[in-house]
């Protein structure tokens, strides 16, 4: 069956309790550690953050612990403006970036955990390499046949606009992350990232494998096992919709064989 | 230890060219269980604690008994094709799943057959 409890050497347990700093205006962090080269358990440890004294995002937060409080607290982040996708993790239960997400979304404490049911490396570090591997797998690239044109491959302002919605995808991986079907299947199941990017490539117009790719895609776990559960389009921080790029790509096996 | 790329182990045994005519017969068998669920469901209600005579003599009206079986075999396709969704979904232990899906099968065949015999029973011998 599927795991619906973790593994005894995953189970959470409570953690430090770092100091608290005087001040009116302290918020408390609740951040699952994880540190691979001991044989201890996952543990929640308890920050106390001064916010007047910190950027408005999550992200400034957990910057702030790192440089001044705790600087084994192990994230990514590159470019704190929601373009790069590395610092995407769990916080206040949904899957966001962590450097876009204002603190003053999030109500009483802020719970902060790694991307769902993916291995951790490293505290809040998930280990994204089976993720990347499926994106590669829908060849994220223009296929063609034709004798390459001397300029560039045209398209229309109408075709190019069937992109909008499909190409601004960053691959943070929170809707793969979030998806019920990703987590009990992830194995064979491509996830809303990469079939979002699959259909990103059966709606260009320039592109010529479209029967080779929706071929691939034709399989009961790689693209079937979306149940339009519809937790991608929720947590995009794109605002993105993968949910409608999948049923437009299975509206595409339909119309091929009507 | 383990030494397959990760893409071999995305690839896996590569796409099964299959599950598009799942999908689509489930979507097109739960449209068209939204009239018959209706169409039976008022013969069906009707009849409840009546007398036997009176039900025998509402499916052997041949529009009750034709919907009544319509809605009988589109339901067990519904139900095997949806019960087989969620076995794939959850159940992973490769013996266990293979038998959960024959027996999903088998009971689907077996039930829905026998509410299609036992309605063309009442219509063909009242």
């Amino acid at each position: 069956m599927v795991e619906f409890t973790l593994p005894r050497n995953s189970r959470v347990v409570v953690g430090k309790t770092w100091p608290k700093p005087a001040g009116t205006n302290v918020r408390a962090f609740k951040i699952y550690r994880y540190d691979p080269d001991t044989p201890e358990n996952p543990r929640i440890d308890t920050y106390f953050v001064d916010l007047d004294t910190c950027g408005p995002m999550v992200l400034d937060a957990l910057i702030k612990i790192k440089n001044e409080i705790d600087p084994t607290l192990t994230f990514r982040r590159s470019c704190r403006e929601g373009i790069c996708g590395s610092c995407a993790m769990n916080i206040d239960g949904g899957n966001h970036l962590a450097c876009i997400y204002g603190m003053d979304e999030i109500k009483g404490d802020v719970t902060i955990y790694p991307l769902p049911h993916m291995p951790v490396i490293k505290d809040l570090i998930p280990d994204l390499t089976h993720f990347y591997a499926q994106h590669a797998s829908v060849k994220p690239w223009l296929e063609t046949a034709s004798a390459e044109p001397n300029t560039e491959w045209r398209q229309s302002i109408d075709d190019r606009r069937k992109l909008d919605g499909l190409y601004e995808c960053i691959l943070c991986a929170c809707c793969s992350t979030s998806c019920p079907s990703y987590w009990w299947n992830g194995d064979r199941y491509l996830g809303p990232a990469a079939l979002l990017q699959a259909y990103r490539w059966l709606a260009d117009s320039r592109d010529e494998a479209t029967g080779e790719r929706l071929d691939d895609l034709e399989d009961p776990f790689k693209l079937y096992r979306c149940h339009t559960i519809m937790n991608c389009a929720r947590t995009c921080p794109k605002g993105l919709n993968p949910a409608k790029a999948i049923a437009s790509i299975k509206q595409m096996m339909v119309d091929r064989r009507m | 230890m383990d030494y397959r790329t990760d893409r071999s182990r995305v690839t896996g045994l590569g796409s099964a060219k299959y599950g598009t005519g799942h999908w689509w017969s489930q979507r097109i068998s739960s449209a068209a269980l939204v009239p018959l669920t209706l169409l039976f469901i008022f013969p069906f209600v009707s009849s409840l604690g009546s007398e036997h005579a009176d039900v025998i003599a509402t499916y052997a009206n041949p529009f009750n008994a034709i919907v009544a079986i319509l809605f009988i075999v589109t339901t067990f396709i519904h139900v095997r094709q949806g019960m087989q969704v969620v076995i794939e979904d959850y159940v992973h232990d490769k013996p266990i799943r293979t038998a959960a899906l024959l027996a999903n099968t088998l009971l689907c065949w077996a039930f829905g057959l026998t509410g299609v015999f036992a309605v063309a029973k009442i219509a063909f011998t009242a």
